[in-house]
């Protein structure tokens, strides 16, 4: 039975912080984060966007494509490495805020930023289980850098999310290959009571992001008997513009094939709503017959591939809510260092 | 503090929109009641609010109450909704010297405080400007 | 139903009175009624109080302030609605004696406001809007007046200045008031140039935060004769509600409580607006002043800003409103407001308010209200 995505949606906030407002703080130079990272400027949640809203919203814009009742929802999942809180699940708001409860399964899924593929790779296989009906996996994150860190200049707000279904007449993308790839790689942690995470410096590029995703791609494409030439799209986790550009190079992808679902350089690094978002910015474009390779990372570390053949549903469904990439572009709101210090909590009112 | 009841109580309200329409003359309250103040039914059929609408008034809140000192300056309005019903919320993502009466706006779940430190995270609704 | 008159006042300096306790303000102001009544019992009490338990932690104020009045064990009744508080608290009283249950009977109010920080302050004032649905997403009460002021603007063209204009009216009649809070005269120019609190409303639109009581004392106007003292009497007391939450009125920019219970009013006395000598408003933001002469029918609807502006509600213009410098510049211990105004109203018809008295007064009306006009108490006072 083929199974696939019947709706997906993304959501993106509207503030932003440029590099170089950043840099001008710590004395960095910006144009090395510029040419070096190909990152110029960063989404950043306002005090009252969180996973869980980010997620909410998503989620609206999938149900807004896949127009079935939310009651037949099943299973629910979001992945993310910023969950408001350390114990309560985020799922649960999500689930009755878009009407998809009592009767469901939720989960909060935790793998740094391969958690949202890894949502929607459970919820996929519940489907393709004949567990449930309809599940949706939804990566989302409000990621924190530390101030001065190198992670400040990417570290950004975003999600998308995905429902799938096993209606031939109703799926826009069937999933035709899944493979994982895991080790324990620590590049990347956060402890417990820890408000930032650490990470490896140098130690979270060749051995971590470049060997989990180039194995992973390569491996998924030898499982579904492919080249990048049968691919018309490809995403891969962008913790900065760099990353995923030099991968899909060294994969033999062009950057036509890669480019639409490359959001880093202006969005950030959206950490589990990363590939996600990705993914949905290239259906909002893919026409029927496409064929999309995604592939996630996570530290810690393990990468999530996906083939997916589009269908002539997708035409139908991509006019139905507002695109990814045109809620990047909606007037944007820059922010000073010190509104964006404000918004993400590093200062606060001394009354409060 | 108050306890986690008083806002989980009002869930169907702040997550969903439920409002309740009079079985009888057709009119909407939000939050539902008991009894129509227009015609004294006691029958109604739960509905949900149109999810966007027009700003009828506004202001910009300087003072903030204990609790959401850290988010002033902030716009707060009443939105005349595409369905009639008229809600107090607030306006974000906007520029606040921008701001217009009769200016679209649609409906965003967001994050509206949280009980202090350690308590409960308070969702519900606010209203975006429509481009 | 019997007449009622109005025979003694009695008020504190108002202000930021940090050395006095709630309890200590009250007491003040009652014994000073009962003084100034030349009684020596009192058969009941009320008290106006809208929040003592978030402002200063203590409810059961019927009981502990009949405790401090030393008067014996009588009855002591708080009684609540938001910043109408004083005016339901003279009205029960009245009712009382009215219906001859009591014969001398203290109505108080009372609010002690500055044992908590600003934040408290503006959170405790809030608990008057609805807190699920209006309070939840923020809205203060400067909040919730400056939209009817933008809705009043829109509507009828109402100005920034005509707003600023009521309050340094205020402020003139507050320096002719030595109990009055603020001695000290602001301009239009001044008001419009204050901080922001809630656009379009700075500092100087609003009543600020004070600690204050009042109280006066009620009797039969038979007893009032027979005592021989000077006495005002009772002409009418009207009550109404409307929604609490302001999203729920049909106009943003009028106040519908006002105006039914104003009707009500003059019915009861055999008035109309024209008849007024003066009145004394609930002017918390300036905005309310306007709105609310518009619901008495001092003026029509939209009318109210221009005729601020141009003098008509001055001290010495056609209808004098605030004399005793309202809410702006007198102060607003909440729940002590409306029985003040019941104190100017005495001494204007008794012919002792001094420097601000109006020329040969005979009816005087008190418009006390809560939250954004949820609760309203209208009272009308004739000369003896
Ligand atoms: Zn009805």
């Amino acid at each position: 039975m083929d199974v696939g995505i019947v709706g997906w949606g993304a959501y993106v906030p509207r503030h932003r912080i440029k590099v170089e407002e950043i840099a001008k703080v710590w004395g960095s130079d910006a144009e090395a984060y510029k040419k070096g990272l190909m990152l110029r400027e960063k989404s950043v949640p306002t005090p009252d966007q969180d996973t869980i809203t980010i997620s909410v919203e998503a989620a609206r814009n999938a149900l807004r494509r896949a127009k079935i009742d939310p009651q037949k929802i099943g299973a629910l999942y979001i992945g993310s490495e910023s969950h408001p809180y350390a114990v309560k699940p985020s799922g649960t708001v999500v689930a009755e805020a878009i009407g998809a409860f009592p009767s469901i399964h939720v989960a909060d899924f935790e793998f740094a930023c391969k958690a949202g593929s890894e949502g929607m790779f459970v919820a996929l296989s519940l489907v393709k289980a004949g567990q449930v009906e309809y599940a949706m996996g939804i990566g989302a994150d409000t990621s924190q850098g530390a101030p001065g860190d190198a992670l400040e200049f990417s570290a950004a707000a975003g999600g998308a999310a995905f429902l799938f279904g096993g209606k031939p007449e109703e799926i826009a993308a069937v999933c035709e290959h899944t493979y994982s790839f895991t080790t324990d790689t620590p590049d990347f942690w956060r402890r417990e009571y820890q408000f930032y995470p650490r990470h490896a410096g140098r130690f979270t590029g060749e051995p971590a992001y470049f060997k989990h995703v180039l194995s992973c791609a390569k491996r998924t494409m030898e499982i579904a008997n492919l080249t990048p030439k049968d691919f018309q799209w490809a995403v891969f986790h962008q913790p900065n513009g760099k990353f995923p550009a030099r991968a899909a190079t060294e994969l033999g992808f062009q950057k036509s094939q890669w480019e639409q679902g490359w959001l880093a350089p202006t969005l950030g690094n959206t950490y589990s709503g990363a590939s996600p978002m990705g993914l949905s910015a290239i259906l909002d474009v893919a026409k029927p017959g496409d064929r999309i390779l995604m592939v996630s990372y996570g530290s810690g570390a393990g990468s999530d591939g996906f083939v997916w053949r589009v269908t002539d549903q997708v035409t139908k469904l991509q006019p139905l809510a507002r695109h990814t990439r045109a809620q990047l572009e909606d007037r944007p709101i820059y922010l000073d260092y010190g509104t964006y210090a404000k918004f993400r909590g590093k200062i606060h009112k001394v009354t409060e | 503090m108050l306890g986690p009841a008083r806002y989980w109580r009002e869930v169907p309200q702040r997550y969903r929109y439920e409002a309740a329409k009079c079985a009888k003359c057709g009119k909407v309250f939000f939050p539902p009641r008991l009894v129509c103040n227009k015609c004294h039914s006691k029958e109604f059929t739960q509905t949900t609010l149109a999810q966007t609408g027009s700003i009828e008034t506004f202001t910009v809140i300087r003072v903030a109450p204990t609790g959401f000192g850290d988010e002033a300056p902030y716009a707060v309005g009443i939105i005349k909704l595409d369905d009639g019903v008229r809600i107090t919320a607030q306006i974000t993502d906007c520029e606040l010297d921008k701001l217009d009466i009769g200016q679209k706006v649609r409906l965003e779940f967001r994050r509206l405080g949280k009980e202090g430190e350690s308590g409960i995270l308070r969702y519900g609704y606010k209203f975006v400007p429509v481009a | 139903m019997r007449d009622v008159a109005v025979i003694g006042v009695g008020m504190n300096h108002w202000g930021e009175l940090w050395e006095k306790s709630l309890r200590n303000l009250w007491t003040e102001a009652a014994l000073e009624a009962v003084e100034h009544a030349g009684v020596d019992r009192v058969d009941a009490m009320t008290v106006g109080c809208m929040s003592s338990g978030l402002f200063v932690g203590q409810e059961h104020l019927g009981a502990m302030l009949a405790d401090q009045l030393g008067m014996g064990p009588i009855p002591g009744t708080r009684v609540e609605s938001a910043c109408a508080s004083g005016g339901l608290a003279f009205r029960q009283a009245y009712l009382a004696v009215a219906s001859g249950v009591s014969d001398i009977v203290l109505a108080t109010g009372v609010e002690k406001m500055t044992d908590v920080d600003g934040g408290a302050a503006t959170y405790a004032l809030s608990a008057a809007a609805d807190q699920e649905y209006e309070g939840y997403h923020g809205i203060t009460f400067p909040g919730l007046y400056a939209m009817m002021a933008r809705a009043h603007m829109k509507a009828f063209g109402t100005t920034r200045r005509q707003l600023a204009c009521v309050a340094a009216k205020n402020h003139d009649n507050g320096l002719l008031n030595p109990l009055a809070q603020y001695q000290m005269k602001v301009t239009p120019e001044g008001v419009m140039a204050s901080v922001p609190v809630a656009d379009p409303l700075g500092v100087l639109d609003c009543s600020p935060i004070t600690d204050g009581a009042a109280a006066v004392v009620l009797v039969p106007v038979e007893l009032a004769k027979k005592m021989g003292r000077p006495y005002i009497r009772v002409a009418a007391s009207a009550q109404t509600t409307d929604t609490l939450a302001l999203h729920d009125r049909e106009e943003l920019h009028s106040l519908a409580g006002t105006a039914k219970a104003a009707a009500m009013a003059y019915k009861e006395a055999g008035i109309g607006p024209k008849d007024l000598s003066f009145a004394e408003v609930h002017d918390c933001f300036t905005i309310a002043e306007i709105m609310v002469t518009e619901g008495l029918g001092l003026f029509e609807k939209g009318k109210g800003g221009p005729a601020a502006e141009a003098g008509v509600t001055a001290l010495g213009g056609k209808i004098p409103i605030n004399t005793s410098g309202g809410l702006k510049s007198k102060g607003h211990p909440v729940g002590a407001t409306g029985i003040a105004q019941v104190r100017e109203v005495f001494l204007q018809l008794t012919g002792q308010a001094d420097k601000r008295q109006v020329k040969n007064p005979r009816w005087g009306l008190t418009q006390n209200m809560g939250g954004t006009g949820a609760s309203t108490l209208i009272h009308i006072f004739e000369r003896a």
